[in-house]
């Protein structure tokens, strides 16, 4: 199993840690190249939604991994990786992705001395640590998007067929267990 | 708590990793830089090569202008408070800053004590020219560190030697042996603990980003070989003749810092570079400001 973390700009690096951890092979995407060879699994990091979404136009990246997501690949998206694949982001009208079905708000919870740290339930898991930095939520989801983590009444983590969200940060916890529920997804167990 | 809030300032620094956080000094050009992809703003007043031509006493900007370029921007903004001035960063707290810089490009405010930034929520970065320097600041609280370089000058090479300067003390810790940390402590004056850290993990506690004379893709891909973890550039872009190329260009450059053949194309027709002054017809050194 190969995972691709899409490392434009952001925590990459924690996640590569922890799936490095949890002995899974991982890769960069920094440009078209690196995508040439098939992979089992994408991240989409945290970090500058808006940075993240003119670098994917920029350096050619954004039409393949679009199609390859809409085909199927199984990604998980943390805080902006959540951006990237909302299809509605009621404050910004700025959209990526756009390929599954939530209505995210993005800075939700206002600027840096807004975020937090808490520990929540988590579907399937039980609770877990859970790190907000400047972070999203989700405002509603729909179609068949199933909730999968609610913090003060707001939605935290879903997941759609191949897609999985959490606006807080697992990669910046020791604990793994959301990473090695998107590495089920992947193997079809999840 | 307070362990907590500075973990999750340190977190925002993680976050802004792999980035390029830009100087600007309106909300228009707050714009620029973000839909050139700055993954962060700083707000100020006037850029270091204008506080440089100006000279006089250089202070916090006008809050009412960093809201105006909070309300135009999406992405985290930071603004300046002098060293040792935490009035300055009472105010910049209160108005919700993301991050503070304390620093050497404004006056200094207090010759021998930095701020305490364990008394604050909010973050701070602070500027550093070598492993002593930057425990000192962490040690103070400081979420976030960046090469001093020399702002304003457009020169690299102070950012160069800065940066070098860490990555060798860094590298100089790890391969001790244990019994030889209290007496690396000892000469770098700073906390036993740090030292043990360092030597254990390779790196700083904190994320470590280059800034001062940044001008260029190839400056910022130079600093990111070296080690930086992303770049501020301050008059490096709004000096230039095209500010939204060489912007967009430098983002670009900190990306793929490794691929040479992609360098050299963001390096074609960025027109005019700010023009500089070198090391030696520098007047006023600012990295030599809080130690």
């Amino acid at each position: 199993m190969k995972v691709g973390i899409l490392a434009l700009q952001g925590a990459f690096i924690e996640h590569e840690k922890i799936l490095e951890k949890v002995g899974v092979d991982i890769f960069e995407i920094r440009q078209k190249e690196d995508i040439k060879d098939s992979f089992d699994g994408l991240i989409l990091p945290g970090g500058e939604s808006t940075v993240m979404g003119k670098l994917l136009h920029d350096l050619e990246l954004f039409n393949p991994l679009q199609a390859m997501i809409f085909e199927g690949i199984p990604v998980f998206g943390t805080c902006a990786g959540l951006l990237l694949l909302a299809k509605e982001i009621i404050n910004d009208n700025r959209l990526h992705f756009a390929a599954m079905d939530i209505s995210a708000k993005r800075n939700a919870y206002g600027r840096q001395l807004g975020s937090f740290y808490t520990e929540e339930e988590f579907k399937g898991i039980g609770k877990i640590p859970m790190t907000f930095i400047r972070a999203p939520y989700i405002e509603s989801v729909q179609s068949d998007t199933e909730v999968l983590a609610v913090v003060d009444n707001q939605i935290v983590a879903a997941k759609q067929k191949n897609k999985l969200v959490t606006s807080f940060h697992p990669e910046l916890n020791q604990d793994t267990a959301v990473h090695e529920y998107f590495i089920k997804m992947i193997e079809g167990k999840n | 708590m307070r362990n907590d809030r500075l973990e999750l300032n340190k977190n925002l620094a993680q976050m802004l990793k792999g980035g390029v956080i830009m100087d600007v000094t309106t909300p228009e050009q707050a714009k620029i830089a973000e839909a050139a992809g700055a993954c962060a703003v700083m707000a100020l007043e006037r850029i270091p090569a204008d506080i440089r031509a100006a000279g006089g006493v250089s202070r916090m900007s006008d809050p009412k202008m960093i809201k105006g370029i909070q309300k135009a921007v999406s992405i985290p903004v930071m603004a300046k408070c002098r060293i040792g001035h935490f009035a300055e960063a009472q105010i910049l707290e209160a108005i919700e800053i993301d991050y503070i810089d304390e620093s050497e490009v404004l006056s200094p405010a207090d010759q021998i004590y930095h701020i305490d930034k364990t008394k604050f929520h909010v973050p701070f970065v602070c500027g550093a020219k070598d492993l002593g320097e930057a425990l000192r600041r962490i040690n103070e609280g400081a979420a976030m560190i960046r090469t001093k370089g020399e702002p304003g000058t457009g020169d690299v090479v102070q950012a160069v030697r800065h940066m070098r300067m860490m990555q060798s003390e860094i590298r100089r810790l790890t391969s001790m042996s244990k019994d030889e940390l209290y007496d690396a402590a000892k000469q770098l004056q700073v906390p036993y603990e740090l030292v043990v850290f360092v030597h254990e993990n390779g790196k700083l506690p904190v994320v470590n980003f280059a800034a001062g004379g940044v001008a260029t893709p190839a400056d910022a891909a130079l600093m990111m070989q070296l080690g930086a973890e992303g770049v501020f550039v301050g008059s490096g872009i709004f000096k230039s003749g095209n500010p939204e190329k060489r912007a967009a260009a430098i983002v670009k450059a900190v990306t793929n810092f490794q691929d040479s053949k992609m360098l050299a194309e963001l390096s074609e027709d960025l027109g005019e570079a700010m023009v500089g002054i070198n090391e030696q017809e520098i007047e006023l050194l600012m990295a030599e400001r809080g130690k």
